[in-house]
């Protein structure tokens, strides 16, 4: 009996808990939000099953409990009533596999009018490339990352010459403007992923991944690795800070360029460059490092 | 009405006796023993052994997530190693290897009528290449470096790298070897369960009389056999990699300034060959759940399991659909995203033979004749758990769904409420059901009560408002939440309680090994068919069963496996072997 | 993965076919009593042994699908360099070739209670399959010289894992041929001797296609074959 009681208050208490909690998504801050009302529908057919079928066994708990001299009644199958939940189940399947297929082509299809922004993911920190003035990105490759060249990117390529290179440091993004973030990675898999731009998408060494998104909110935001990559995994943080149009050319306009950061006359930046790196990458091993020692 | 013959015109057993292995000495008795129950409780036995180390790993783990930085010998290597641990023992050595090696050795021959496995000597091999595999997993705990921290998917190239524990140490090596062994043991092991089911049936034992625990095991095996495969390319691979320098999944790599050897392999083939195993895996688990709990409702409920017949083909539909949703682990791992459509599309599909599952078990209950016994509540909170994991699911197998949930917390809420919770209370039902079969006595009733009460209400606890911290964008595999920010002061008060309850779900389990042992010797002395059950286990001659299973003849099958409270029957329940027809010779309105 | 999705669906056919025969539409609580006219209900006239082989082929099949479809994806990527074929591996086939010939003659003879064309064949068949083990070692010593190192190239690894895989399965099948030919000279009882040089000589069978599949493989015609499908297809 007490199973019945504890059964209705299970489902009463999911509700509850799903309606009274503030525990809930953070305030979505890019053009993703029909993500946020996939998942809407999602939660409401799926509550609604989960309510219904809990409760009706509930019920049957109750009401069929054994008692002295009852006896089950005997229903090897009744075939209408099963077709019948069959047709009602592909429905409600198709009710949401329907909007979310629609949002994954919307997802999946960048606009041309897409700035490219790279991400380089590598144990355990992120930077980022934009291309110049030129509009293009230079093309890249792992074989070629060198301290000096921390992305590899390619020297030969003039497409790459004006790029902008962002080594370890926080990205800035223009609100408003859809960018696509090509994603690539120098060690193992990482997964570039800002809770509040709903998107995300692993990073492969060796190829380019890509997804897309429009920001819709200035201020800044924690982008996380999503996907294990290794002791430093937890400690893989970065920022991203979505601007006016003003401020950000401001700060790109501080930026350097690939070609400055390679050209062999100023030395100064160049021996920066590299210090950075092992720098940044020496920050999570000493991290761990105390971390172990605890 | 097909054919009825009155009991004495039939011939006693016809069925040509299998020859069976008569042990000799007290050696070839218990230890290196043939008997398929011998080798059932061997597997159960060691399957728990290791289960216990999974389980006192993911106290540690909750102790880290629940009060960070608190206990110090947590290091976040030690953490990965534990979670690494805990996936793989969880899913593989004690999932798999009970549900098939210790379920499928002891139900299949009692349930379909026959003497013993039909190659009892490579079963006995299974048995002993599992427990290697075990052995060599645990060595590694040992090994210098400790166990691999690669996580359980062991995605390349980190694995095998110098920033995952055991990496470039013993731990990644031999994690691949146990894994090749507990293959090929399992293989061993498979072939015998599925052609037992082909060739041991006993006479009258057609496949639609079969009880729906021998159909679930049985499509699950043949899953397995064919899944495995999978896992086995992808270790050996790896193995390949690892130690010779091959460049299967290996792309060219910086790793912390220096260029390594490989070049121009793909992790990403790994992921497909993975999951191609991984999926199925899941089903793996699932389908003997389904079949056992099946079995559970109807013979507590004293009705027959509603849609017999859509039952089963929804396990073989379930079974073979189920090798072609491998992808949906993959919607963020940057396949092409065309194949998003294609799997998605497929993995809410497999959704509808498994609510029809759902439905069917809740229908059983309806006009029943509910015993609430502890088999049935476990059967009940089983069906709880598995409808609010399975609709996570929902969640997760469409594609854009997935996009901002994957790797969070909400995956990890979702897959253990349905493949660990779920099908680990029904293990623990099915345990309370034929434990009384296998003792010839009953575990004891409060502490099953307290047992059943506390796993059910607080594996609930642990893992719904779980998804909630998903929700919120807390990523999975984290060492310390303390630097995210959109972790709140609040999650992580609710983070503690997590731990807290999973703490005391644990300390549940305590009790329920000390029931186990204890009701050996001192539980209530069970009889032969202390449920008053219709399968043939429950009619052998002796509790617990003889070697050889069913005395002098084999038992001849009259009607299938769910003949509870027939009309104009006296009993509400009829044996598979009782001759005779009842009142059902029409259908029933 | 096209290539085991294809393994499967011949599983899956052959799985489908067995199922139409057991009446999975039947309604089990209508049919009490012994079902006397359904011969064949409880299981198949052919020996136990034969079908638990038959799974066991399956789940090698089903190893070498996985391989072949892995060859495929890996063989995309840029780094992939044919390897030349030792000539040496066509010469190996032949006494595979052979090896499964005389297996099964020894199997024929069997059922004929020959019992010496039997040790002869089963003597044969060892001899053979050992020859062509010991001929895929020198084809891999040969590669080795020329400079196609197992680490080199994937093509190369492929190369020395699959027919490794494959001459690992041969040595497992040199086990049983070895207990059936002991068999054979201590007088085994007819029956026995015969149902083990069958098993014997289906496994040896199913090696060979084996064999002859990651062969075509490994020399590029299957990708060669496969492209042809395509361009008809499109």
């Amino acid at each position: 009996m007490a199973i019945a009681l504890v059964l209705v208050l299970i489902v009463v208490g999911s509700v509850l808990f799903h309606f009274l909690s503030p525990w809930w998504w953070t305030p979505i801050a890019s053009n993703w939000d029909y993500i946020d009302h996939t998942i809407v529908i999602t939660f409401w057919i799926t509550g609604v099953v989960f309510a219904a079928v809990v409760l009706f066994m509930a019920y049957c708990v109750f009401r069929f409990r054994h008692r002295e001299g009852n006896r089950a009644a005997y229903e090897p199958e009744s075939k209408r009533l099963e077709w019948w939940l069959t047709v009602v189940t592909a429905a409600g399947v198709t009710a949401l596999l329907v909007p979310g297929l629609f949002v994954w082509s919307q997802f999946v299809n960048v606009p041309r009018d897409a700035t490219e922004v790279e991400v380089v993911g590598q144990q355990w920190q992120w930077s980022f490339r934009l291309p110049g003035k030129d509009g293009k990105l230079g093309t890249s490759d792992t074989r070629d990352v060198t301290p000096e060249n921390p992305l590899g990117v390619i020297a030969s390529d003039p497409n790459g010459q004006d790029d902008v290179v962002v080594e370890a440091a926080d990205l800035h993004l223009p609100v408003g403007k859809p960018v696509k973030m090509l994603l690539r990675s120098i060690d193992v898999l990482h997964d570039f992923y800002v809770p509040e731009f709903r998107a995300k998408m692993d990073m492969i060494p060796g190829s380019v991944t890509y997804f897309w998104f429009t920001p819709t909110k200035t201020g800044s935001f924690q982008v996380l690795c999503a996907e294990l990559c290794g002791q430093g995994h937890p400690l893989m943080h970065g920022v991203v800070m979505v601007d006016t149009e003003q401020d950000y050319l401001a700060w790109l306009g501080e930026q350097q360029t690939f070609a400055q950061l390679s050209a062999p006359q100023q030395t100064g930046s160049a021996d920066q460059a590299p210090e950075k790196t092992i720098a940044s990458g020496l920050k999570v091993a000493a991290k761990l490092e105390t971390v172990g020692s605890r | 009405m097909v054919d009825v013959t009155p009991a004495d015109a039939i011939p006693p057993a016809e069925v040509a006796e299998v020859e069976l292995y008569h042990p000799h000495s007290w050696w070839t008795k218990y230890v290196f023993s043939q008997d398929a129950k011998v080798i059932a409780i061997q597997y159960s036995a060691t399957a728990t052994a290791i289960g216990m180390v999974a389980l006192v790993l993911s106290w540690l783990m909750r102790l880290q997530l629940g009060f960070p930085g608190t206990f110090d010998f947590i290091t976040p290597e030690a953490y990965y190693q534990f979670i690494t641990m805990h996936g793989m023992i969880m899913v593989i050595y004690l999932l798999t290897a009970l549900f098939l090696g210790g379920f499928g050795n002891y139900l299949i021959p009692l349930m379909v009528g026959a003497r013993d496995m039909v190659f009892p000597y490579v079963n006995m091999l299974s048995y002993w290449i599992y427990l290697l595999a075990v052995l060599v997993l645990v060595a590694s705990f040992f090994a210098p470096g400790g166990p691999t921290g690669a996580g359980w998917t062991l995605y390349p190239p980190q694995a095998i790298m110098t920033g995952t524990p055991g990496g470039q140490d013993w731990g990644i090596i031999l994690m691949l070897v146990s894994l090749i062994l507990f293959i090929i043991g399992f293989t061993m092991g498979g072939l015998n369960y599925v052609v037992t089911v082909l060739q041991g049936r006993t006479r009258g034992m057609t496949l639609m009389r079969m009880p729906l625990t021998v159909w679930g095991i049985f499509t699950a095996t043949v899953m397995a056999l064919l899944a495995f495969p999978a896992l086995f390319v992808a270790c050996v691979m790896m193995l390949f990699d690892r130690a010779l320098g091959t460049s299967f999944f290996m792309p060219a790599i910086v790793e912390m300034g220096e260029q390594l050897q490989h070049g121009g392999g793909s992790p990403i083939l790994f992921q497909h060959l993975f999951w191609f195993f991984g999926h199925p895996e899941v089903y793996i688990v699932a389908l003997p759940a389904f079949g056992i709990v099946s079995d559970l409702i109807s013979t507590h409920a004293r009705k027959n399991i509603f849609g017999y017949r859509m039952m089963v083909w929804a396990i073989i539909g379930i079974g073979a659909l189920s090798f072609v949703v491998w992808a949906h682990h993959m919607y963020v791992s940057g396949m092409h995203p065309y194949f998003g459509f294609f799997f998605a599309t497929t993995t809410l599909i497999i959704a509808v033979p498994t609510a029809i599952k759902v439905y069917n078990w809740v229908l059983t209950l309806w006009r029943g004749d509910i015993h609430l016994t502890i088999p049935m509540l476990f059967a009940l909170a089983f069906i709880v758990t598995f409808v609010n994991g399975g609709l996570t699911g929902l969640f997760l197998g469409n594609v854009v769904v997935d996009v901002p949930l994957s790797d969070t917390m909400f995956v990890v809420a979702h897959f253990h409420m349905v493949m660990g919770v779920a099908p680990i209370i029904v293990i623990f039902g099915a345990i309370y059901h034929w434990y009384p079969k296998v003792t010839g006595r009953m575990l004891d009733e409060r502490l099953g009560q307290f047992h059943f009460w506390v796993t059910f209400l607080g594996a609930y606890l642990i893992f719904f408002p779980m998804h909630y911290i998903g929700l919120m964008g807390v990523p999975r595999r984290y060492h310390e939440l303390t630097d995210v920010t959109v972790m709140t002061e609040t999650a992580h008060h609710l983070n503690s309680f997590i731990s807290v309850m999973a703490l005391i779900v644990g300390f549940a389990q305590v009790v329920f090994l000390f029931n186990l042992i204890w009701s050996i010797r001192h539980g209530r002395e069970a009889g032969g068919n202390p449920w008053r059950a219709t399968t043939l286990e429950w009619q052998t001659p002796q509790t617990p069963p003889a070697h050889g299973n069913f005395g002098k003849e084999l038992p001849i099958v009259y009607r299938w496996a769910y003949d509870y409270s027939v009309p104009g029957a006296k009993e509400d329940f009829i044996p598979q072997n009782m001759p005779g027809t009842f009142g059902t010779s029409k259908e029933p309105a | 993965m096209s290539v085991i999705l294809v393994f499967l669906a011949v599983i899956a056919g052959f799985a489908g076919w067995w199922l139409s025969h057991q009446r999975l539409m039947a309604k089990p609580w209508l049919e009490q009593g012994v079902i006397g006219d359904l011969v064949g209900m409880e299981g198949s006239a052919l020996p136990t042994a034969k079908i638990g082989l038959g799974v066991f082929l399956a789940v090698v099949g089903c190893l070498f699908a996985l391989f072949t479809s892995a060859y495929f994806m890996r063989m995309e990527l840029s780094d992939w360099q044919a390897l030349p074929i030792p000539r040496l591996l066509w010469f190996n086939t032949g006494v595979l070739v052979l090896s499964s010939i005389a297996l099964q003659c020894a199997s024929v003879a069997a059922r004929r209670g020959q019992i010496d064309t039997v040790r002869l064949g089963l003597a044969t068949a060892g001899l053979t399959a050992l020859a062509f083990l010991v001929g895929q070692l020198m084809a891999w010593r040969e590669l080795t010289e020329d400079g196609y190192l197992l680490a080199s190239n994937p093509a190369n690894s492929f190369f020395y894992l699959i027919t490794g895989l494959h001459g690992l399965h041969i040595v497992g099948g040199l086990v049983a041929l070895g207990r059936t030919t002991a068999g054979a000279w201590n007088g085994a009882r007819p029956e026995r001797l015969r149902l083990s040089v069958e098993l014997c000589a289906m496994y040896w069978h199913f090696l060979l296609f084996v064999w002859l599949a990651i062969f075509a493989l490994l020399a590029g015609w299957a990708a060669t074959f496969i492209d042809i499908c395509r361009q008809l297809l499109t």
